[in-house]
């Protein structure tokens, strides 16, 4: 309805999408071209060599190690947010039991918990258990952190399910489990593909328990990677910005599948 | 799909359904889910989240090196951050990042919001671009800036007129700046979106009834779209407080903490005392009042965002 260009919107939404922009393209320019010919001529410059050896030398500093480690974590922790919070949300959207309300009651709550809130008690919990420097140590905690928010996304999308349906197979005598499998689950698909690219996005992003929780090079992930390259190898930045660059291909090929469930997702966190 | 979490779940149908049985009769919870369902997931939850929280405030009253049994040591750790002046300017710092984020981003994000909830033609792409930040980590996006603003090597070293000596990192003010900004870089995609996501649902017929009384599009941007938006500037200065007072990697990487203590938020500092002092009993007297403060904000959230309303509504749940 509003027909005349909005020509001060157009003008600075250009100016932010060079903000945003620009870093990325530098630094994708930055991880194509040589150490010497960014040392002279400036990040802003156009490259005047092309060449992959920033990403290979990625490599040669063990991230090769680094990714499968984060992988393994990123696919732990989605595993054990599929299987804890589609229930949950059931529970919270489809139980009568005050118990079920204290429950859901206690994840709002948690909304609030930081990680950093926690982090001496569970160096503490994790190293009393024996798993400190072990990734299940790293996957246990993460994947706890993923179930408020996850839990509140999934059983927002469960209460679309309309009640006639639950009605309808309560009357055919189905139990809570069939109706769980056969009605709840392909009907929240788009929940569960947004809890799933938002825990995978949480796992494979996160860095404080793994600093914490880790130390040898075995366990290490991504992201401890990416910060102990920069603190031994800072001044080579086409190499340090190539591994940024690797750190981010995985999430931004998930981004183009995606793009909707997660979207819909973070705007669902603000909500009206 | 609908994921607004926050929106008011159609509480008149639950009311017509729980109508059909009297309340207490057994047909009305025919293939309804036992609390059972819910306990595998909060069992877990409660083990690595709330015992935890318990603990911290536990060992905030301890003496812990990292090795051996914690000692109880009282009020020790409390009395002695009360008179810590690092604390305290650690306090004023996170408060000080903390405001500049919410006045720099507020603004800009709901101007930005505003404008990808419109029709053009261009916004699809702008909006996939803008997004991409918040995809990274705040590691990558740290390591990033920092490799971008080295006064050596970086942009400022290429850009004398504009950053003086380029060395960003060496003073208070331009290191607090280049915090602020690079959280600005990373998290206003994601205001934008809520901001987007609420001017979208604001009911066309305002427009109209606006534009036939003659009111134009600056008049109608001030007495429709910014009162509309007012429960989302509400949760969204909330979640950035929140994230504000727990930021992190960005100090880290960037800073660590320097010049000086000059940087030194409650988060860092926590994280100084604790895993590289080995004082784990004022790191989490540190991390109490983090807690604390992040609470109190959310107990806010739930309040003003209706959290709490859709558990009100919830069917079966009084």
């Amino acid at each position: 309805m509003r027909r005349r260009p909005n020509y001060l919107a157009g003008v600075g939404s250009t100016v932010w999408l060079f903000v945003v922009g620009l870093p990325l393209y530098v630094m994708l320019a930055a991880t194509l071209r040589t150490r010497s010919d960014y040392a002279e001529n400036g990040p802003v410059s156009v490259p005047d060599a092309f060449t992959l050896d920033n990403y290979f030398g990625a490599f040669d500093a063990n991230f090769g190690q680094y990714f499968l480690n984060t992988i393994a974590v990123t696919v732990a922790v989605v595993a054990l947010v599929l299987v804890l919070v589609p229930p949950l949300s059931f529970a919270i959207v489809r139980s009568r039991s005050k118990v079920t309300s204290l429950v859901f009651r206690l994840f709002l709550l948690g909304l609030a918990i930081p990680a950093q809130a926690v982090i001496v008690p569970m160096f503490y919990l994790i190293s009393e258990a024996g798993l400190y420097d072990n990734l299940l140590g790293v996957i246990l905690p993460t994947a706890a952190f993923c179930l408020p928010m996850s839990a509140l996304i999934l059983s927002g999308a469960m209460r679309d399910i309309s009640p006639e349906l639950f009605e309808a197979m309560a009357v055919d005598g189905a139990t809570p489990r069939r109706m769980f499998f056969q009605l709840v689950v392909p009907l929240s698909r788009g929940g569960l593909s947004t809890i799933t690219v938002f825990s995978a996005l949480q796992a494979w992003n996160g860095f404080l328990f793994p600093l914490v929780l880790t130390q040898s090079d075995s366990t290490k992930v991504i992201t401890l990677g990416l910060y102990n390259f920069q603190t031994e190898h800072g001044i080579d930045i086409p190499g340090l910005l190539g591994a940024v660059m690797l750190s981010m291909i995985p999430v931004l090929l998930v981004y183009l599948f995606a793009r909707r469930a997660l979207v819909q997702g973070l705007m669902g966190v603000g909500g009206k | 799909m609908t994921t607004q979490i926050t929106s008011t779940p159609p509480t008149a149908r639950f009311r017509k359904e729980a109508s059909r049985w009297p309340a207490g009769s057994h047909a009305a919870d025919v293939g309804r889910p036992s609390f059972g369902w819910a306990l595998p997931a909060a069992l877990f939850f409660t083990l690595f989240a709330i015992v935890p929280l318990v603990m911290v405030a536990v060992l905030s009253f301890m003496s812990w090196n990292g090795l051996g049994s914690p000692q109880f040591v009282g009020m020790d750790n409390w009395s002695r951050l009360v008179d810590d002046p690092v604390m305290l300017k650690s306090i004023w710092t996170t408060l000080l990042l903390t405001a500049l984020g919410i006045l720099i981003q507020t603004p800009l994000s709901i101007v930005l919001g505003a404008w990808a909830a419109g029709h053009q033609r261009n916004r699809a792409v702008l909006s996939a671009v803008y997004f991409v930040p918040l995809l990274l980590s705040a590691t990558a996006v740290s390591v990033l800036w920092r490799a971008l603003l080295d006064p050596n090597f970086g942009i400022p070293a290429d850009a004398h007129w504009l950053f003086g000596d380029g060395n960003l990192f060496g003073k208070q003010a331009t290191a607090i700046g280049v915090l602020a900004f690079v959280s600005t870089w990373q998290f206003t995609p994601f205001h934008t979106l809520i901001y987007q996501g609420a001017a979208r649902a604001i009911p066309q017929v305002l427009y109209q009834a606006a534009e036939i009384d003659g009111a134009g599009r600056y008049r109608q941007f001030f007495h429709i779209t910014l009162p509309q938006l007012r429960n989302s500037m509400i949760t969204s200065m909330i979640l950035m407080t929140v994230g504000g007072l727990t930021t992190f990697e960005t100090v880290l990487i960037l800073t660590q903490g320097g010049p000086g203590t000059d940087t030194t938020i409650s988060a860092y500092y926590m994280y100084e005392k604790a895993f590289k002092g080995f004082d784990f009993g004022t790191g989490s007297a540190i991390a109490l009042t983090l807690v604390v403060a992040s609470t109190v904000i959310s107990l806010i959230v739930v309040r003003v965002s209706g959290y709490d309303k859709m558990r009100s509504s919830m069917e079966g749940v009084a």
